[in-house]
């Protein structure tokens, strides 16, 4: 079966194959931001750091013990959000653009320790060597990926995410529903930076070269527009998003020069035509429940209420 | 070699407070982080090359020129970016900011091409001054002056004229502001024209300073300047002052001690110290919010 599929996989073209799991990385990345910024409402500018730390530990991990790939993803996930809980547990009583600069300032440090590390070759940056996994590396990626949406549509759902959502919405008035506001925006925080940490030991062996550079500021500005862009919060949105950015510096290969600055300019004009993002505010729940003919369209639902 | 030390932190942190104050003033009236403010600190330090290199002007002149277009590109990019999204979320606001500045950053690299550019020897005659065990050379002096010359001029225009009575009330109140006459409209894009001014006078300034000007120079400079905004705490005025200096002299003084390589850690670490001690800056209010 092994065989097959990797024959399969042989048979795309390599060029869009990478654009594929490019972006099945980066829905994971945004589905780990998306938890913390999208449900719960916290600004986080270091998402990078996190990508970065797992991206090391996931190459280090195959380089030092040659661990097989999925015990790998899972140690560096767990490690990455424990890492996320140390960091998360003092800061995130920061509200606002305090916590935005607090995990900004966070991300710059993280990169600065890795640029001086010896065990992460210093500024040189980290050869990776292929993962240690029977699977072809784009169906590992996109497996993870199907999980991570699995995961994070499980949140939003639950009691836990209804949580999040009412901190994200008002804190105070969550704080006095008896919601224990540090415990869940830690635990959301836990959650992003685990899929953070999976993200980025992806990231590493896809890319099989490393650089603590590469995970600065403008990295985690991307992974944010990316959610910014979908809508806040929306799972399609994520996934839209990402499928959008990631593909845009590809897709405007062909202007070279002009490339960033199209997609700087592209940014903008997004912003200013859906302010909520492309997804923001369309419940694709309703709007299936609605083609089947199970569910009344709010508007019906209004109508009802008035006449009592 | 503590004083040494101490007037190039002056020189370095004057510059970072130049900017920071754009940063601050901004927020303090539209509750915006302006990421493109990094960027239009670049532009001037472009503008006031071009001056100086192409047009043989003097430096003052120079530097004049630069504020003047930066304080129109100020203007221009709160019309275009930002107030279509003034009523909707502020994270949209934030990533319209963001694209303005990949916008800026890939076209001024299209322009003057990627590689670091030097002002001419012609530009400011540096000479070593001996005070003391200290070496000042004129250039540091110039950057003092001219920043403390420009914080003082901000500081009577917010405190002492009408307009500047205005950005205060803006600031406090958006709405009541309005009801009250004042066209918050104008107000705004004034505001964005002062702190772009401020900024492109520490772009050519840090431009002579390291004597280098490029197209990526924003990023950090701009973090930094941010950084140092909310260490003053973010809307305040003398807190943008006081994180700048604070941020430049204890980076030189890290630099100084043997830490050069975590030079860009050093502001950020002091910054997460700080915030975790008073999570409002150190001269930001603490807002009480009303249930």
């Amino acid at each position: 079966m092994g065989e097959a599929v990797q024959s399969m996989v042989g048979q795309i073209d390599p060029y869009l194959l990478q654009i594929v799991v490019i972006i099945g990385i980066a829905i994971v990345l945004a589905l780990g931001l998306n938890v913390i910024t999208g449900l719960t409402g916290q600004l986080s500018l270091g998402h990078a750091a996190f990508m970065s730390i797992g991206a090391f530990t996931s190459a280090l991990l195959t380089i030092k013990l040659q661990t097989p790939f999925s015990v790998n993803l899972l140690v560096t996930g767990a490690l990455t959000a424990a890492v996320g809980v140390l960091i998360g547990y003092p800061i995130l009583r920061l509200t606002g653009d305090y916590l935005a600069i607090c995990t900004l300032g966070f991300a710059e440090i993280v990169k600065v320790i890795f640029l001086n590390l010896e065990i992460t070759n210093k500024a040189f940056g980290l050869s990776v060597p292929p993962p240690i996994s029977a699977t072809p590396l784009p169906i590992t990626v996109w497996l993870v990926v199907f999980l991570a949406i699995t995961l994070v549509s499980f949140i939003q759902n639950s009691r836990f995410g209804r949580a999040l959502k009412a901190i994200r919405c008002d804190e105070i008035a969550a704080e006095a529903m008896g919601i224990d506001v540090a415990r869940y925006k830690v635990q959301s925080f836990a959650i992003g930076t685990f899929l953070a940490g999976v993200g980025g030991g992806l990231y590493a062996h896809f890319i099989s070269f490393i650089n603590p550079s590469d995970f600065g500021f403008l990295k985690s500005v991307d992974i944010l527009s990316m959610i910014v862009l979908g809508g806040l919060g929306s799972i399609p949105g994520c996934i839209i998003g990402s499928a959008l950015l990631s593909a845009a510096p590809e897709f405007l290969r062909f202007m070279a020069t002009y490339r960033m600055l199209v997609y700087g300019g592209l940014l903008v004009f997004m912003m200013i035509f859906r302010p909520n993002g492309l997804m923001g505010g369309i419940n694709f729940m309703e709007i299936f429940l609605k083609l089947l003919g199970r569910k009344p369209g709010m508007k019906k639902l209004q109508e009802r209420w008035r006449q009592p | 070699m503590f004083l040494q030390q101490l007037i190039n932190g002056l020189a370095l942190g004057s510059t970072y407070a130049l900017i920071a104050l754009g940063y601050t003033m901004v927020y303090g009236i539209i509750t915006l982080i302006n990421f493109a403010h990094g960027e239009i600190f670049m532009v001037g330090a472009f503008v006031g090359l071009l001056m100086v290199s192409t047009f043989k002007l003097n430096i003052f002149l120079a530097i004049l020129i630069a504020m003047i277009s930066c304080m129109l590109l100020g203007i221009v990019i709160e019309r275009v970016a930002y107030r279509p999204l003034r009523k909707s979320s502020r994270l949209s606001a934030l990533i319209s900011a963001i694209g303005v500045s990949i916008f800026l950053s890939s076209l001024a690299q299209m322009i003057f091409g990627a590689d670091a550019k030097g002002f001419p020897e012609s530009a400011f005659p540096v000479h070593q001054i001996r005070v003391g065990t200290a070496d000042i050379s004129t250039l540091q002096l110039l950057i003092i002056g001219v920043s403390a010359a420009l914080m003082i001029a901000l500081e009577f225009i917010v405190k002492r004229t009408k307009i500047g009575k205005a950005m205060r009330a803006t600031a406090e109140d958006y709405n009541t502001a309005a009801l009250m006459g004042i066209n918050v409209n104008m107000i705004i894009s004034f505001t964005f024209a002062l702190g772009s001014a401020l900024a492109a006078a520490g772009g050519v300034l840090v431009g002579l300073l390291f004597n280098a000007v490029s197209f990526n120079m924003g990023l950090m400079a701009g973090l930094k300047a941010f950084a140092a905004a909310v260490l003053g705490g973010i809307g305040s005025i003398p807190g943008a002052m006081l994180g700048g200096l604070l941020l430049g002299i204890t980076e030189v003084f890290g630099v100084a001690a043997g830490y050069s390589s975590y030079r860009d850690a050093i502001a950020f670490t002091i910054l997460v110290f700080v915030l975790m001690v008073k999570p409002t800056g150190l001269l930001g209010k603490k807002i009480q919010k009303k249930v």
